[in-house]
């Protein structure tokens, strides 16, 4: 499962762990504000060989129904996964046209 | 139980091999590189089945030891000095994370000039960093602190890292017949550590993570009460060891002819011998003189100092260290316990052994017949020149 965007809310004295940790994957705002490029897959081209899902550093990446998919909502358009895939089925395109 | 002659750091890697850390990251430094060499030794012979980690520097050493302790394993390190400035930076990840790591510090002056013998400056600079901090006076008491550390920074009240500290050289390597518990004995005092803050597959965590405004300050609270938990925790656990192993402890600090005393020195460490026996001298000529050893810096035992101080004429804080501009920290911590007691008695500030400088009986003999006449407020043992410290 992937983590999902959970309602912000004020974290009582109790629900504040004695050490800092806490459940993985507790995600309240998306991170992806400062991405000037996106990448984005042809779904055509991709043949579902993970490459990207590997390479990429935010574990943004998943496998849907053979294909990549990418959550932009964590994704900091880097390109790794452009660059990493052997049949260019990852392009980088601005956000700003 | 089995009997044996050895140095302090000797004693004290006998200690921990009877507590059975599954991770040692440590880097070698003078005057603690003993205790690492026979930790290695035994981890080579297979007494001690650990990870031993050769790691390039103390900031890597105490990195891998958190690394290790957030894997759910027994995590130990040493230091001394420089090498425990130098992981300072990660003294204050571990403590803020909760990783119950244990790590002996000789403690040793921190440069400039360069120097490596004994004294306190470099642990007490670091009291704030949320560590507990014992200060063992003998072999043997650093033995069973080395056992004991890891029951009491485990437990689920604490989760606080442990620093206990070793007059370098003076303890580090003076050599005295120690008692080493049975490891039956040893396993039944100190089960295997378990704990939720952990990396762990079937439940995943976010570990030492960021945050805000919001809740920092809720876990900068909850680290506070953790550590001060400590103080009830060392109490418990040091009763539990008198009854498996017949040792007994007295907490926080302990207490030599202070019943009836009139005058008495404060201090911490190696030099407590040496204070009980010049009272002793004293008390024959009638002086009534007593000695409070504090073993614990953090948490700071301000009850027990308050209690025993309350009805002194003078009491005089000797203490291997100084915060330059200032005064010793342990008198500045003795006297806020004091003040926030409400008790008002006159105190003296001595400050000696810098650098490794010895500190002799006569020097502690005056310091009884001086806190009795009265003087300055911060004393500087046999410095010298023109005004002699004045």
């Amino acid at each position: 499962m992937r983590p999902y965007i959970r309602e912000e809310k004020d974290f009582s004295f109790s629900e504040v762990p004695e050490n800092t940790s806490f459940e993985a994957g507790y995600l309240t705002t998306v991170n992806s504000g400062w991405r000037s490029i996106r990448p984005v897959i042809s779904a055509a081209k991709c043949v579902g060989c993970e490459q990207c899902y590997l390479y990429c550093p935010d574990g943004v990446i998943s496998i849907k129904d053979g294909k990549a998919v990418i959550d932009y909502d964590f994704c900091k358009g880097c390109g790794i996964c452009a660059k990493i895939c052997k049949i260019q089925a990852i392009e980088m395109e601005a956000e700003c046209k | 139980m089995s009997k044996k002659f050895l140095s302090g750091n000797e004693a004290f890697a006998e200690g921990i091999r009877l507590a059975r850390p599954q991770v040692i990251s440590a880097y070698p430094i003078t005057p603690q590189t003993i205790v690492v060499e026979r930790l290695s030794e035994m981890v080579e012979d297979g007494s001690l089945s650990a990870e031993y980690v050769h790691v390039e520097s103390e900031h890597s050493a105490l990195s891998c030891a958190i690394g290790a302790s957030a894997a759910g394993a027994r995590a130990f390190t040493a230091t001394s000095s420089q090498g425990l400035l130098y992981m300072a930076e990660c003294l204050y990840y571990a403590a803020g994370g909760r990783f119950p790591i244990v790590m002996m510090n000789a403690d040793r002056s921190t440069a400039l000039p360069w120097n490596i013998y004994g004294d306190q400056r470099d642990s007490l600079s670091q009291l704030d960093s949320g560590w507990i901090q014992s200060y063992a006076e003998n072999a043997q008491e650093a033995l069973d602190l080395a056992l004991m550390s890891y029951k009491i920074a485990e437990d689920k009240r604490v989760q606080t890292p442990y620093m206990a500290n070793l007059d370098g050289f003076v303890l580090t390597h003076t050599y005295e017949t120690v008692d080493i518990p049975a490891r039956g004995q040893a396993d039944k005092f100190l089960p295997p550590y378990e704990t939720d803050n952990r990396i762990d597959f079937d439940s995943p965590k976010n570990m030492a993570f960021s945050a805000g405004p919001d809740t920092n300050y809720i876990f900068k609270y909850k680290e506070h009460k953790g550590i001060l938990a400590a103080a009830e925790v060392i109490t418990e656990t040091e009763k539990e060891f008198a009854e498996i192993f017949g040792r007994h402890y007295t907490g926080l600090t302990e207490n030599y002819r202070t019943e009836d005393a009139e005058y008495i020195i404060v201090t911490l460490g190696s030099i407590a011998g040496l204070c009980r026996e010049t009272a002793d001298k004293l008390r024959e000529n009638g002086v009534k003189a007593g000695v409070v050893r504090i073993r614990y810096m953090r948490p700071f035992p301000n009850k027990e100092i308050a209690d025993v101080l309350r009805n002194v004429k003078a009491y005089a804080v000797l203490e291997k260290d100084i915060s330059f501009g200032n005064e010793g920290t342990v008198f500045t911590n003795v006297n806020s316990a004091l003040k926030k007691a409400g008790v008002d008695v006159k105190g003296y500030n001595f400050i000696g052994g810098l650098g490794g400088r010895n500190i002799s009986a006569g020097d502690i003999e005056n310091i009884y017949t001086s806190i009795a006449k009265g003087t300055e407020s911060v004393n500087f043992i046999g410095i010298g020149g023109e005004d002699n410290g004045k």
